[in-house]
């Protein structure tokens, strides 16, 4: 178990270093000059070669990486020219628009992204579980060709196309709800959760498709199985075969798909993220992708690669703990 | 020791010749399948079609209309339905008054274009890179694993909408997507076949046909290849809704096609700031975009049932876990 | 009295894409408290259907019943939920053949046991938990108290199958029905088991319904025996009676197919140790995996094939034999050890080089699904070796292939027929069709009878014996079941976990064992006199003693 655990995080330490390569080489190897970019486009040749030289850009490829790896381990500095700012581990680099500290910037953003996602949890285990326990209770009747047919539709239904609807549904069209603006829990708390409604059942709901689609799947599959037949054979009755047996062999994946989920939902939701103007790391992403802010992109991305990495792990310890037949090796 | 079983009924995997009939055989008893292909059918026909409908209508997908719209109103189309007419047979855009119906053919065009040309690359490098780590000594596989781990775990967005930030803004957007989309979303299908090579290297005909003398390169092509292509066929089912999806996402955050090009994901994203005035020009994006997704998901599923119904279970054993999270990794949101 | 089972012209229909196969027909038969009955036939011939009906588990299936089933005196094609809950488990408790599927993997084998005994007898939470203790001590598990609460996978396959048998007696059923309970389990522990039951039911004075195609469990456990054919009864009767003396045709044909250890064996001429030997194995050793985790599935194995003769080697699941056999035709690479084909080394072979002598040593594997790929017609998988060879003119290739079909006794007019459109028999044939396209001299036969009936067993190895004759060949027989060895082979290997124990000619081995093992399994092998099956009992317990 320990042996597992630390042999993983090796591991994602690995993937981790080769996705900093990959990252890395890939976005101050592109064409475009990183020193315009960072400088703006009003910045004449001289002021350019003078970012060049603060960012570190004349040197070699892999003394760059080198310099960005010593950042994230030990922490950096920067000369900003006039003065040096000091960037401390984990130093993801400064944000050519608002020279501010990407780990910071990570940090502020984190708290926001959170409150969706686990709001949104809550939906999908509620609503997603339920659901498709429902239609395998209830299967071949009508009640589960409603349900199959819900399901359907929700995963065809891409997430923002989702929350349009609501948007229009709820504020717009019924006025129930003023349309969201994200306010920080520590401010107002009552305030935060109204506020974050809409987009906790946009997310939850997107998700809930996929999650009774999967309980179902996994109950029905757990049905077929013989020692269903033993219990049936013993006089146990129906109800209790379904709940007691055959639901818990849907445990374990919708516990460790979950843990995938959150661990990728961390690092941001991009989309419900953007709709909603929730200020979380996907919309990070997106100003940082639109203002060509490289340093924030490249931050993000290792921070959600790290979220997803270590969510795997966890994935596969919660998968083991709930089926213990799987051996962690 | 298993119970004797000398029964003459058919065993699982049907030869190649009789798949095709049994497949159309079983998807006939379907009607939401025939109803999901006939959709399919008519989307791509009018996308098509969509520079010949357009003269048809007297309309092009560019020319703004600045008369359609009410500017003291911020722009809104004058009349119902978003200014739905003989003239503009959709309405217009708001803001611009440009033809909603040509534009939103146009959208389908490119929506089939970079979500279908996605799956091409992502299954070509799926099954290159699947046979690779399946065929291939210990080392080949476990270095191909590792990559197609990272690929797996990182969520295909964040990485597409990052990449999209280096590329000049001149390179040819649907091309940048389709490449995008396709060299970060080939992990599913490599595991895929990857699996199916290493299951089906394990059964004792391939072990037959060494004892015959065959090599490596002659036991691929005869005893595995054909069994390779009905699942990967049906994932490639599976993966176009989800392309499609994907495309519709990054247009919808503003680093999919460049405007002028029109585009669903695009369209909607507009539509945020006028779904309080303008319902029309919500609801008829998001409805193609829902239908057409569908659609696909509907003849997917249904395309995988017809395959073979005990496949899936069959090569399931083992690699439950895996393939659960195989199925459900790709998701935008 | 009124007996405790009665079953008056039962048919049972399943409806299968259109047509309705009957899969019982008319079948009636009484069974009485305190009695055994085993249901005996091949498969399909829906003895196990009818070991479902008495259960009512084909209720709501979709399945068509008709006429009556009455077990202790409830209806069970018309009683209530409530009757029929309590029939099952309550009157009537089945034990299910894999006992690794029959058991739900989540949880403990002893809450498994106590919830079923919750809903008969009810009671709290821990006086059903004290009575599978109970039960399970009772089987003998040892340390009960401790081992219920380990998970299915925590035991192994003998263990499982007691745990059942405990489930099935937590409530003190008056009839034990038995699918196939040792099928799954090696012949050790399958003897330990049928043991067992005969203790318990002595014991309790439970009533059995056994359903089984081995002829010898029956024998070792039964009163009387139901012999069924295609949903009907052929004969039925005393179990010495049947066995001893069949009345019927087919029943004799049965009886006649089924290898015995007290049968003929091959004509005593000394075909072994002519001259060279066509294959010799030095010291083979194999080796699984790596560094700490390295599993070594066979050690020192030497032995030698002559062609025309049979090795034979027997021994339990997970003894090596599959992959001692995999070894000598070079499937798998040996870790150390020699392997001498006609005086050539071919042991460490790089397998370009051995790539021109492979059609020589040939294999006929277990499996008669995986073995021919279901997308080629068999005349395509038989023509394999022959292309390989470089033949290139078809007309020359159709020819051979007809030849071989008809050879191996199918029809040579089905080359474009697939491996679905045959029976498991046939699949077989098909298998040893390949095999002898490459013209080989020695050939391996991985457990080739095993997946088949006994009438279909004995055509297939009739065939091979006959092949022999003909064409030299040197055979290597695997196989679990030692009556099948002892009935083809000339000479015997015995493995256990990896090594052959002992080897020698069948009249040495089977007449005169020296490894204690090896006298373990022979007593393990169920006779088909009821008679001598409980004196062989009493050996078994002896030797479980010494």
């Amino acid at each position: 178990m320990t042996r597992f655990v630390l042999k993983r995080l090796a591991g994602a330490v690995l993937v981790l270093l080769a996705l900093s390569v990959l990252v890395y080489s890939l976005f101050y190897l592109a064409p475009g000059d990183p020193a315009r970019l960072a400088c703006g486009e009003r910045c004449n040749p001289q002021q350019i070669a003078q970012v060049r030289e603060q960012l570190g850009l004349n040197e070699s490829m892999f003394t760059q990486y080198l310099h960005f790896l010593q950042g994230v381990f030990a922490g950096r500095d920067y000369s900003t020219g006039t003065a040096v700012v000091r960037c401390d581990a984990p130093c993801l680099g400064l944000s050519y628009q608002s020279d501010q500290q990407v780990t910071r910037l990570v940090l502020e953003r984190l708290p926001a992204t959170a409150s969706l996602v686990v709001g949104a949890l809550v939906v999908w285990l509620v609503v997603g579980v339920g659901t498709g326990l429902l239609s395998a209770l209830r299967r071949g009747g009508p009640t589960e060709r409603i349900l199959t047919l819900l399901t359907l539709a929700g995963s065809g239904t891409p997430v923002f196309i989702l929350g349009l609807l609501l948007l229009m549904a709820v504020c717009a069209y019924l006025q129930w709800l003023p349309f969201p603006s994200y306010v920080p829990f520590g401010e107002n708390p009552e305030q935060w959760g109204w506020n974050l409604l809409l987009p906790w059942l946009t997310l939850g709901l997107f998700e809930s498709a996929k999650y009774a689609r999967l309980t179902r799947s996994a109950t029905l599959e757990t049905l077929a199985e013989d020692h269903i037949r033993t219990f049936r054979a013993y006089g146990v009755s129906e109800r209790s075969v379904v709940t007691r047996h055959a639901l818990r062999g849907a445990v374990p994946p919708v516990i460790a798909i979950s843990a995938v989920d959150l661990g990728s939902m961390f690092g941001g939701a991009v989309l419900t993220e953007s709709l909603f103007g929730i200020p979380g790391l996907g919309k990070t992403l997106i100003d940082g992708v639109k203002a060509i802010d490289l340093p924030v992109v490249v931050g993000v991305v290792m921070v959600t690669g790290t979220f997803v990495v270590l969510a795997n792990v966890v994935a596969d310890l919660l998968y083991a703990a709930a089926d213990r037949r799987v051996v962690l090796t | 020791m298993t119970a004797p079983t000398d029964t003459t009924a058919p065993v699982a995997g049907i030869p190649a010749s009789g798949a095709a009939r049994q497949v159309w055989r079983r998807l006939r008893t379907r009607p939401s399948a025939l109803v999901s292909a006939a959709v399919l059918l008519l989307l791509v026909l009018l996308a098509l079609a969509a520079p010949l409908l357009a003269a048809l209508e007297g309309q092009d997908a560019n020319t703004y209309h600045d008369d359609l719209v009410d500017s003291a109103r911020g722009g809104v189309p004058y009349g119902a339905f978003g200014g739905a007419s003989a003239d503009h047979w959709l309405g217009v855009e708001p803001g611009t008054g440009r033809d909603l119906f040509v534009r939103l053919l146009h959208g389908a065009r490119i929506s089939l274009l970079v979500a279908v040309g996605a799956t091409a690359v992502q299954i070509l490098i799926g099954v290159l890179v699947g046979l690779a780590a399946g065929l291939g000594g210990r080392w080949i596989d476990g270095v191909l694993g590792r990559v197609t781990d990272v690929l797996v775990a990182l969520p295909m967005l964040v990485l597409a909408v990052a990449l999209t930030a280096v590329v000049p803004r001149d390179f040819p957007r649907p091309l940048l997507l389709i490449l995008v989309i396709g060299f970060l979303g080939w992990a599913g299908t490599s595991r895929l076949v990857r699996a199916q090579t290493l299951t089906l290297k394990s059964l004792d005909f391939v072990a037959a046909s060494r004892l015959a003398g065959s090599g490596p390169w002659r036991t691929a092509r005869r005893e595995l290849l054909p069994s390779l292509a009905a699942p990967v066929i049906t994932y490639a089912a599976i993966l176009v809704p989800t392309n499609i999806v994907v495309e519709a996402s990054l247009s919808f955050l503003g680093v999919g096609v460049t405007p002028p090009t029109p585009s669903w994901g695009q369209m909607l994203s507009t539509a945020q700031t006028w779904f309080r005035a303008d319902p029309a020009y919500v609801l008829l994006p998001a409805g193609l975009l829902f239908v057409t997704v569908l659609a696909f998901t509907v003849l997917g599923d249904a395309v995988r049932t017809a395959l073979d119904p005990r496949e899936a279970s069959r090569l399931r054993v083992g690699t439950r876990k895996e393939s659960r999270r195989d199925s459900l990794k790709e998701t935008s949101r | 009295m009124t007996p405790l089972v009665e079953v008056t012209d039962l048919t049972v229909e399943f409806a299968r894409s259109g047509d309705p196969v009957r899969a019982v027909d008319g079948l009636s038969f009484t069974l009485d408290e305190g009695r055994a009955l085993a249901l005996v036939g091949e498969s399909g011939s829906g003895k196990s259907t009818v070991a479902g009906a008495l259960l009512g588990l084909h209720r709501g299936t979709g399945a068509k019943v008709g006429g009556t089933v009455r077990v202790g005196g409830i209806d069970v094609g018309t009683a209530g939920p409530g009757e029929l809950r309590r029939l099952r488990g309550g009157v009537a408790a089945m034990v299910f053949q894999d006992p690794l599927s029959a058991l739900d993997p989540y949880y403990a084998v002893g809450d498994q046991i106590a919830e079923v005994y919750r809903v008969h007898a009810g009671g709290s939470r821990r006086a059903a938990r004290a009575r599978a203790v109970e039960v399970l001590g009772r089987v003998g598990i040892a340390d009960a108290a401790r081992r219920s609460r380990s998970r299915p996978h925590e035991f192994s396959g003998g263990m499982r199958q007691r745990a059942l048998l405990a489930m099935a007696l937590a409530c003190e059923p008056r009839l034990l029905v038995a699918d196939e309970p040792t099928t799954a389990l090696d012949v050790t522990v399958q003897a330990q088991i049928l043991d067992l039951l005969h203790e318990l039911r002595r014991e309790t004075g439970t009533a059995l319904l056994l359903v089984t195609h081995d002829v010898g469990v029956a024998a070792e456990s039964v009163d009387e025996v139901l012999v069924m054919r295609a949903g009907r009864q052929i004969e039925r009767g005393p179990v010495d009676g049947v066995l001893g003396a069949p009345a019927e045709s087919y029943t004799r044909r049965l009886l006649a197919a089924v290898p015995r250890l007290d049968g003929p064996v091959r004509a005593p001429e000394d075909r072994s140790r002519k001259g060279e030997p066509l294959l010799e194995a030095l010291d083979l050793r194999k080796e699984f995996g790596r560094g700490g985790k390295a599993v070594t599935a066979v050690e020192g194995a030497s032995l030698a094939v002559h062609a025309g003769e049979t090795l034979g080697v027997v021994g339990e699941s997970g003894s090596g034999k599959t992959t001692l056999g995999r070894m000598l035709v070079r499937l798998l690479d040996p870790t150390s050890g020699r392997l001498r084909y006609g005086g050539t080394e071919i042991g460490a072979l790089p397998e370009r080089e051995l790539r021109h002598r492979r059609r020589e040593l040939q294999m006929v594997f277990q499996d008669p699904v995986a073995s021919l790929n279901p997308r080629r017609s068999v005349g395509e998988s038989i023509a394999d070796p022959l292309r390989v060879a470089g033949e290139r003119d078809e007309t020359r290739i159709r020819a051979r292939v007809r030849e071989l079909l008809d050879r191996v006794g199918l029809d040579p007019d089905r080359y474009e027929a697939y491996p679905h459109e045959f029976s498991g028999g046939q699949r077989q044939r098909v298998g040893i069709a390949r095999a002898l396209a490459a013209e080989p001299r020695l050939i391996v036969c991985d457990e080739p009878v095993s997946a088949l009936d006994v009438t279909t067993q004995a055509q297939v190895t009739a065939l091979l014996a006959e092949l022999q004759a003909e064409l030299g060949l040197g055979l290597v027989f695997i196989a679990h079941d030692l009556a099948v060895v002892r009935q083809v082979s000339d000479r015997v290997a015995v493995m256990r976990a990896g090594r052959i124990v002992e080897q020698g000619t069948v009249t040495e081995v089977y007449g005169a064992p020296r490894d204690p093992y090896t006298r373990q399994l022979l007593a393990a092998v169920p006779s088909l006199d009821p008679l001598r099956a409980a004196e062989r009992r009493e050996r078994r317990q002896e030797l479980a003693v010494a």
